[in-house]
């Protein structure tokens, strides 16, 4: 990581400079006449955690559907690294190392831990037969990376706390190599110490220079693990902030009221006073 | 980037885990035999003896088990693709009448087009008549498919419909008439003393089962062992080739033990110009092919589930849709071919019994949607998607017939025999749903 703070920069932008990994400009996307996301604009840098916040409904998990092929954006435009992406599905986000870990977790709760991370990428024998013992391998290497004491690797992920599977579902993400990760409240449904590991996780990753999306309606969240946060509101961008230019009680502002404060780059969604 | 990169190549996993996993502490669990199996496996037993009892010993005889093993196998050999078809929770009434379209298209190809273009008895008629049905049932099954999956309506809802629909094509093929088989290649499908194997190739294949079951064995500790995993006891693998080594020979002692009538064996005999000795002779029927078609057919469809990737995305899909189409699979296709090898199964289904019946009838397969469904869910398939084994829908099936055959023997009147089975369906799934609450 090369990372270079300037000290004058303006305000929301990256203290990360050079390209940025996700560059999402002006996107647009309607369902029924409704704008769920109306013109927003965020970006995101490798190394570096972004806070995506709002209240539920304003749009988040609609914009970041968007980036991971589950939906078409009606106007816009993606770059990944600089370069224009285009992004039909979610296997083409893959392929631009776009990971995500979804809210509902997105796991097959009746077939174990391997048969969920190598899920719609399975490894093949040359027979074309299943390599259980391959995937089985590849599990146990990144699933002691993760999370040392898991072994429960025979049984079906229902049987699995809360924090094993959200370790499944992250495990998924960086066995392929995920540059870009997303995850759509990751702690939503865990208890504290399992909350504080995930979180632990995410340093970790961050460390390894991933971009990460981190999205919730619950500001206490995601302020800490943040080095930026973008709010929206009502499918519109409030504004984008560095967690150190703002207080907790102003990034609350934007979310409720929609008011940008002095520290943060205010977007078209900002409340005029 | 640091090494988030995969590696590939068989690592040596973590000094914790080179360990075996906590020490099994029961015997069951020491063996990693699937409890419910085996509760299954007793069950029948039980049934098996208290019939027995019941019906004056009339049960456990070679013959009456021969019996058993003929008439549950076109139901088992449907159940297998029940099974997932339930698995992605969905449900097809539709296959007994599927079961009677295709046996009347065989009857009428055979009948009106095979046998007048080769001859009798020619080999290719067997061939092509077995084609050209499965052909139809996949058809069919594909057809159900892609409404189901393409356009949206319910499994229920389009297998109702060809329920109707494909009973009234089977009596549309041939306009209410029953179209008797007349190749006997054909008609060995269904059994019966020349359509079984006989005594020394039940042996052979009773020998290949054993060592298959220990070369299957010895490879899964193989690989385990490569990669460092953790590893069952040798006794516990010991236990359960044994085992199956013992099945396979209890059931071949059994086949081999029910032999022809001393009058049709002399015929035979004189037939296949062997000498009959003053004291007469003894010909065993060995295994039916019916039943060895059952059997392989529950291989490949236990091949299919567990080994490839169509049989991964079917319980993915059963176990959470959304993440399987998150995950990019494609579950309209994947539904497709599902309900299409539901309708070859069928097909298949209908060759032996149409072979067993040496004809075809527009009635045949009537109610056998629901025997087929009972046994993939007496077999352990849970009705709400994602569970369920090929090996208990088989053995569903034969626990049904062997119901059903008990209470003919004890002269049970087919009413009351309805009315047993119909209680049995609903106490087994009861007791399965007590079994998933209790240690799931």
């Amino acid at each position: 990581m090369n990372a270079v703070t300037s000290p004058v920069a303006a305000p929301g932008a990256s203290h990360v400079e050079g390209t940025p990994a996700v560059e999402m400009r002006d996107i647009c996307i309607s369902f029924g006449g409704i704008r769920a996301v109306d013109g927003v604009s965020v970006d995101l840098h490798p190394g570096e955690v972004v806070g995506l916040l709002g209240h539920n409904g304003a749009g988040k998990s609609t914009l970041i559907k968007i980036l991971a092929g589950a939906y078409k954006p009606d106007a816009g435009e993606i770059r990944i690294n600089g370069q224009k992406a285009e992004i039909a599905n979610p296997r083409d986000a893959k392929r631009y190392g776009i990971e995500t870990i979804y809210q509902t977790l997105a796991l097959a709760d009746n077939v174990d831990a391997a048969a969920n991370l190598f899920l719609g990428r399975e490894l093949m024998t040359p027979w074309g037969t299943l390599d259980d013992v391959a995937m089985e391998a590849a599990t146990r290497e990144v699933m002691g990376r993760l999370n040392p004491n898991f072994r429960k690797f025979k049984e079906p992920v229902r049987g699995l706390s809360g924090g094993q599977r959200q370790s499944v579902a992250i495990a998924r993400a960086i066995h392929f190599n995920a540059k870009i990760l997303i995850m759509d409240e990751p702690t939503a449904a865990l208890g504290p110490q399992e909350t504080a590991q995930v979180a632990e996780l995410i340093k970790q990753l961050k460390a390894e220079g991933i971009a990460i999306f981190l999205i919730s309606h619950d500001i206490h969240d995601v302020f800490d693990l943040a080095d930026r946060v973008s709010v929206m509101k009502n499918g519109k961008l409030v504004g984008t902030a560095r967690t150190s230019d703002v207080t907790k009680d102003e990034v609350l502002g934007m979310i409720i009221l929609g008011k940008s404060p002095p520290g943060a780059l205010a977007g078209p969604g900002a409340a005029a006073d | 980037m640091t090494d988030t990169t995969t590696t590939r190549t068989p690592v040596p996993a973590a000094p914790a885990q080179a360990a075996p996993a906590a020490a099994p502490t029961s015997f069951v669990g020491a063996l990693e035999i699937d409890i419910r199996f085996l509760g299954m496996i007793g069950a029948l037993a039980v049934i098996w003896v208290v019939f027995d009892f019941l019906a004056d010993g009339t049960f456990l005889t070679p013959r009456n088990l021969w019996n058993l093993s003929v008439q549950s196998s076109s139901i088992a050999v449907m159940s297998t693709g029940m099974v997932l078809v339930i698995v992605m929770r969905h449900i097809d009434l539709s296959v007994g009448s599927i079961l009677g379209v295709t046996g009347m298209v065989m009857a009428v190809f055979q009948v009106g087009t095979l046998l007048p273009a080769f001859g009798f008895n020619h080999p290719a008629v067997i061939v092509l008549t077995l084609v050209a049905g499965i052909a139809a049932g996949t058809a069919i099954g594909a057809l159900h498919g892609f409404v189901i999956a393409y356009l949206g309506v319910p499994a229920f809802i389009v297998t109702l419909g060809g329920l109707l629909v494909w009973r009234g094509a089977a009596w549309a093929v041939a306009e209410g008439k029953t179209i008797p088989l007349v190749d006997d290649n054909f008609k060995l499908l269904g059994g019966g003393a020349n359509g079984s194997v006989g005594e020394t190739w039940s042996w052979v294949i009773a020998i290949i089962a054993c060592l298959a079951i220990a070369f299957a064995t010895v490879q899964a500790r193989r690989q385990r062992q490569r990669f460092h995993f953790p590893l069952k006891p040798v006794w516990a693998e010991l236990v359960i080739v044994v085992a199956g080594c013992l099945a396979v020979i209890g059931a071949t002692l059994m086949v081999n033990a029910y032999t022809l009538p001393p009058v049709l064996a002399r015929r035979y005999a004189e037939a296949a110009g062997l000498t009959v000795p003053p004291e007469g002779i003894s010909i065993s029927f060995g295994y039916a092919i019916p039943v060895l078609v059952a059997l392989a057919v529950g291989i490949v469809m236990t091949f299919v589930t567990n080994r490839t990737r169509f049989g991964r995305y079917v319980f993915a899909i059963g176990g959470n849709p959304e993440a399987a189409d998150l995950a990019g699979i494609n579950t309209r296709r994947v539904t497709l071919a599902v309900f299409a090898l539901m309708g070859a199964l069928a097909a298949i289904g209908a060759a032996i019994s149409t072979a067993r019946l040496n004809s075809a009838t527009n009635a045949q397969g009537t109610l056998d949607e629901l025997y087929v469904i009972a046994a993939a869910v007496i077999g352990g398939t849970s009705l709400s998607g994602g569970s369920g084994t090929i090996a208990g829908a088989m053995l569903g099936a034969l626990v049904m017939q062997s119901l059903q055959s008990g209470m003919v023997l004890m002269r049970v009147d087919t009413p009351y025999q309805n009315i047993v089975v119909g209680i049995v369906l609903v106490f087994a799934v009861w007791i399965d749903t007590v079994y998933r609450k209790r240690f799931k």
